[in-house]
């Protein structure tokens, strides 16, 4: 099978709507669902090959040669590139024949295909990389689609800015990444995954001085500093603490576009790095600590905020930030399939999640303030049924994919030691706190009385089928992707963690109940406060203003990076140019110049052009010469 | 040591000199499409070299050998290697859009300003090509006269000032060049060619003398940090042919220099001041990207850019291995390609709204979508994306300077950071919002003279950046020779069998004579 044809499709759909959007226009879906259709269905057969137990691998060309640097572009297909490749095609797919709908009459509708046509390319190409330098190349060129697509509506200030910090907080975790970069292949030779990995048990006490420059000694172990420098990375991509302050911005960008790059694709990169490169991981038992606790971190802090919000979206935002933690602390636990297992799973609902979104927002005219909804589940039946199915899913109800993944990840949680139980714990509080905010949004939007605009109030109505279909798929989806075996086929690519007895004991099934009572707890919760006693939620706000005021400002963080370091930076570069470039740097230039021209005026006396002058210089010369000579 | 064959540098040379020389015989109309026609000739001719160049020698090639001046020994002494071939090329390129450039902005004395860029261009490749260290200086000192005219005639309100500043903080560098040239001469040999002198074994106090005199010279044009404040004035006063020219050919003189003299010419002294330049490359990259990230003026953004950028090259360049040393040559022409563009898209807007002030052109995207599209692309390749030029530059330089430093490298890695800050925040003021109604109706997209000048240069921006390959494996040779020639034990200077004059000249020269062969 050519497998190559499963990135270069988009890519081609990507540069036929790059060159001639301009007069396929409002004709551009023609191009680019065709394309991510085929590509999808290649996927299903690179999927069933791996199944059946054959690894591909494609040399595409030598992309750069230097010294002893020797860099290609190839494509692996294992079972983790197998599912993950499933995940971006499907959810691609849908997001492009959703947009369709959504999309419809603006005036950006080809540019809007073109660059999720290229965001699935790099994604592709990411996911199917077989080296670090080609998976940092497509994660900055993904990086670059989000960036183009949250900036998509470039005439609202706002997505201007969120768009421009989102990259610019994304290039502070890839400076830490291309430093890790840099020394794998210091410390390794190649950039290659398999000569990397083939390579790890080499010499065993590698170590370095951290404080060499300074003088100091701090010895700490080469492949904790690979990974956590890569961490660095996967901490900016995936919206870790401290960098998840571009995501909730992110969602400026048009639905669609949350729903494939800002849940399902790719934030989660950073969570796909560190399965993929596990055997490195697996060496670094520091840098995986690490990621537990800032996965652990994250997790609770998004569900914090998520709470209060006022903006559907934003909610969907914070909820995605948590459930991404939730997978960085499986991983950082060592329980990656765990880990992976609900990037699948949450791939599929929270992208059911932001494209009905989407549908409310449709409705509404652009309306996404929760405060404005209500009411709506009898307008919009098919949003209504499957946002509740991808909130039940959220929520980690029984029988839904969720709840089996969630579980999955909380029970290997649990084996994996103190941390890992810690973890657990706090995963479990998070998971009412998921329950809480997710059926808040769902009562506050579709239940109760309705608070809506009353100029569209009478004309709300299902949006069409192109947006409704991939909701009713994708909630069938997030049912379905609990029963499809995907742990059991990860199993064989994170075989050496041995957790599988866990998953039998006595301590799996109460961590199961827990985790279903918590879900359950939850939801009751919501519906006490927002549907039998809505005058609740207001009073909790004033007996905890403290708290609340926390939630709602999102722990301050975006104004402590502002004061910290973003004003200071124009400050000190504002400072640094009047007082030393232009003062002292120039200054000293212009100075010199000065100099010599005072010189030159000063020497100019001497030439008066007057022969007394001169007869009276060489006269006193003479004398100096003659005073010095007698002296000597 | 004359090779046979088409003489392909001295044609190069001589046809933009003949194109200037004609323009004094038409009318101003026409003296843009000679121009044109000139430049894109030179470009047609440079282009074979590009395949008939063969990468697997480390040799220059294309040479070509007369003898000028017989005592002192000068000859007219012409060659290509795989590091002056991506420059001599990337000059030939970016000729033809600097014409285009100019068609409609330059009204006064169009067969003039024609003229020096045809001068300007015969010069700068001569820089490139010389292998006559007189020869150099001749071409290095001539490009000054028409970038100088450029600038002082063709300027801003403030043209003088800065003219004059430019010519004599380069001239005053140029100086020390021309005693470090003689020094050489009388300590190498008496010769001036370029290749045996860079045999010579140099004695120590003499190669920092030697360095420093270097250093002068090529800081300057580089700009090394703090010798940078001439050129975010020249760039703020110079046409935008003029800007082009300065920022993406002028500048890779002193990269060249360094590359040219001091490693192979002084190695020990080039070790030995290696922490030095670093330290100030990274000081330049660090500090150009803040003072970018302070100003107003879109030139005198990309400006203070360049000073960050080259800082990378000056690093590369000193970190003294194969790695760093492809990453500097490259994004010597990766700089000259992405500023290059840059200051072509300030140019057309310049033209439009008569302001470089950032605040003065917003929100071009709505009405010019292709200008905002193609803006966007060189602003990306200008903070180092991946796919695009600059990344495959600047990767190199970091793995160089990984080798030698690791806190080196994560000093200057920040400059990638910083960079993604000035540039995507002149982007989101400059082609993102609304615009101001008062400047709208002049907001027109590009024209198709606009678009071919800008079109090359992306193909270029993509092509290196995608497939990087091609460019780089043509300089592996070269820069390895270089490399080898520092690590090379030398011979003292008295006994050294080749002073390589040839033997019909030997009239200074004690040695046995040329030993060296005729070069392929």
């Amino acid at each position: 099978m050519a497998y190559e044809l499963i990135p270069l499709l988009p890519l081609a759909s990507f540069v036929i709507l790059g060159l001639f959007g301009h007069w396929i226009k409002d004709k551009a879906h023609l191009v680019a669902v065709p394309a991510v259709v085929l590509s999808f269905l290649i996927s299903v057969f690179a999927f069933i090959d791996v199944a059946d137990g054959h690894h591909s691998t494609i040399q595409l060309y030598t992309w750069l040669t230097s010294g002893t640097l020797d860099l290609h572009l190839g494509l692996t297909i294992d079972r983790l590139t197998a599912v993950m490749l499933l995940l971006v095609t499907t959810v691609s797919a849908l997001v492009h024949v959703y947009t369709i709908g959504y999309m419809r009459g603006e005036p950006g509708y080809a540019r809007f295909f073109s660059y999720i046509a290229l965001f699935t390319f790099s994604m592709l190409m990411l996911v199917l990389a077989d080296n670090f330098l080609q998976l940092f190349i497509f994660w900055e060129a993904v990086g670059l689609c989000s960036y183009l697509l949250i900036g998509h509506w470039y005439e609202r200030p706002a997505a201007c800015a969120a768009a421009t910090k989102a990259f610019i907080v994304n290039r502070v975790g890839d400076f830490g990444f291309i430093l890790g970069l840099l020394l794998v292949w210091t410390t390794f030779d190649s950039l290659d995954y398999a000569d990397v990995f083939a390579k790890l048990h080499d010499p065993a006490g590698r170590v370095m001085n951290l404080l060499e420059p300074l003088g100091g000694s701090w010895e700490v172990s080469v492949p904790t500093v690979i990974c956590l420098l890569l961490f660095t990375g996967a901490v900016g991509k995936s919206a870790q603490v401290p960098l998840h302050v571009w995501l909730p911005d992110a969602m400026e960008g048009p639905t669609p576009i949350s729903a494939l790059i800002h849940a399902a694709t790719m934030v989660t990169a950073g969570v796909f790095m560190v399965a993929r490169l596990a055997p490195l991981y697996n060496l670094s038992p520091a840098a995986m600590t690490v990621v537990a606790l800032v996965g652990g971190l994250t997790m609770m802090l998004g569900a914090t905020i998520a709470l209060t919000q006022t903006d559907i979206k934003r909610v969907v935002a914070y909820s995605t930030m948590s459930q991404l933690g939730y997978m960085m602390m499986a991983c950082g636990l060592g329980a990656y399939g765990a880990g992976m297992y609900h990037l699948l799973t949450h791939g599929a609902f929270k992208a059911l999640l932001f494209l009905g979104c989407g549908s409310v927002i449709i409705a509404l005219h652009h309306e996404q303030d929760m405060r404005k909804m209500g009411g709506l589940k009898d307008q919009l039946p098919v949003t209504y049924w499957t946002f509740v199915v991808g909130s039940l899913a959220l929520a980690g109800f029984p029988l839904t994919a969720g709840f089996f993944s969630k579980d999955d990840l909380l029970v290997s949680a649990w084996s994996a030691g103190t941390l890992g139980q810690v973890l657990t714990v706090c995963g479990l509080l998070t998971a009412l706190l998921t329950a809480f905010y997710s059926f808040r949004l769902v009562f506050v939007t579709f239940w109760g009385p309705s608070h809506v605009d009353r100029h569209h109030a009478g004309h709300v109505h299902e949006p069409s089928k192109t947006m409704t279909v991939p909701l009713i798929i994708l909630a069938v989806l997030s049912i379905a992707t609990g029963y499809v075996g995907i742990p059991g086929f990860l199993e064989p690519m994170f075989a050496t963690e041995g957790s599988d007895a866990a998953h039998h004991g006595g301590g799996a099934i109460v961590i199961m109940l827990l985790a279903t009572a918590m879900g359950l707890l939850g939801i009751a919760g919501a519906y006490y406060a927002y549907v039998l006693n809505p005058s609740l939620p207001d009073r909790w706000a004033r007996q905890w203003q403290a708290a609340y005021q926390l939630s709602l400002n999102k722990w301050y963080v975006d104004e402590a990076y502002d004061r910290s370091i973003v004003r200071p930076t124009f400050t000190a570069a504002a400072e640094l140019w009047n007082r030393v470039d232009v003062a002292v740097i120039d200054g000293a230039v212009n100075g010199i110049a000065r100099a010599v021209a005072w010189g030159g005026w000063l020497l100019r006396l001497v030439q008066s052009g007057q022969t007394q002058h001169y007869a009276l210089g060489m006269a006193l010369g003479a004398a100096v010469i003659l005073t010095l000579f007698m002296m000597i | 040591m004359q090779t046979g064959g088409f003489p392909w540098l001295t044609m190069l040379i001589l046809l933009p000199l003949a194109g200037a020389g004609a323009l004094y015989f038409v009318k101003d109309a026409a003296a843009r499409l000679v121009a044109l026609g000139v430049t894109l000739a030179d470009l047609a001719l440079a282009l074979p070299l590009w395949w008939l160049f063969d990468p697997q020698s480390s040799q220059m090639q294309f040479t070509e050998h007369v003898t000028w001046i017989v005592a002192p020994p000068i000859h007219y002494s012409l060659g290509l290697d795989g590091i002056s071939l991506p420059l001599v090329l990337m000059t030939a390129a970016l000729m033809p859009l600097c014409v285009l450039i100019s068609w409609e902005s330059i009204t006064a004395r169009v067969r003039s300003f024609m003229a020096m860029l045809l001068i300007m261009e015969a010069a700068m490749l001569g820089v490139f090509v010389a292998l006559d260290f007189v020869l150099f200086y001749v071409f290095w000192e001539a490009m000054l006269i028409p970038m100088y005219l450029l600038i002082g005639v063709w300027g801003g309100p403030n043209r003088l000032y800065a003219a004059i500043k430019f010519f004599l903080y380069t001239l005053a560098g140029s100086v020390l060049l021309l005693v470090a040239i003689l020094a050489l001469y009388f300590y190498g040999g008496r010769t001036f060619d370029i290749q045996a002198l860079s045999q010579v074994t140099y004695p120590a106090a003499l190669q920092t003398w030697l360095f420093l005199a270097f250093f002068a010279a090529f800081a300057v044009k580089v700009p090394m940090f703090p010798f940078h404040t001439w050129l975010p004035d020249a760039h703020v006063e110079a046409p935008t042919a003029g800007s082009v020219i300065l920022a993406s050919v002028l500048l890779k003189m002193g990269t060249y220099g360094f590359l040219r003299f001091s490693l192979p010419m002084l190695p020990d002294a080039s070790r030995e001041m290696t922490p030095v330049i670093a330290a100030l490359s990274i000081v330049a990259i660090i500090y150009g990207a803040y003072m970018a990230l302070a100003q107003t003026d879109l030139k005198k953004l990309i400006a203070y850019s360049s000073v960050s950028h080259m800082g990378f090259v000056t690093l590369g360049l000193f970190v003294l291995n194969q790695q760093g040393i492809e990453g500097a040559v490259l994004q010597m022409v990766n700089h000259g390609i992405t500023t290059g563009a840059l200051f072509l898209c300030v140019g057309i807007i310049y033209d439009r709204t008569h302001s470089r002030l950032i605040s003065d052109n917003v929100g071009l995207a709505k009405p010019m979508p292709q200008y905002a599209t193609l803006l966007v692309i060189f602003s990306l390749s200008s903070l180092g994306l991946p796919g695009t030029n600059s990344f495959v530059g600047e990767f190199l330089v970091l793995i160089g300077t990984f080798l030698w430093s690791k806190a080196a490298t994560a000093l200057a890695s920040l400059g990638i950071i910083l960079a993604a800050a000035y540039m995507l925040w002149m982007v989101q003021r400059v082609a993102f919002g609304v615009p101001s109604p008062h400047h709208l109706p002049r907001l027109k997209d590009l024209r198709p003279r606009e678009l071919a000048a800008l079109i090359p240069l992306v193909v270029l921006v993509f092509w290196i950046g995608l497939y990087p390959n091609p460019v780089v494996s043509r300089m592996h040779a070269s820069v390895a020779k270089t490399l080898e020639s520092m690590a090379r034990t030398k011979v003292a200077p008295a006994t050294h069998p080749s002073a390589a004059t040839p033997p019909a000249l030997a009239l200074t020269s004690g040695g046995p004579g040329a030993e060296r062969g005729p070069q392929p």
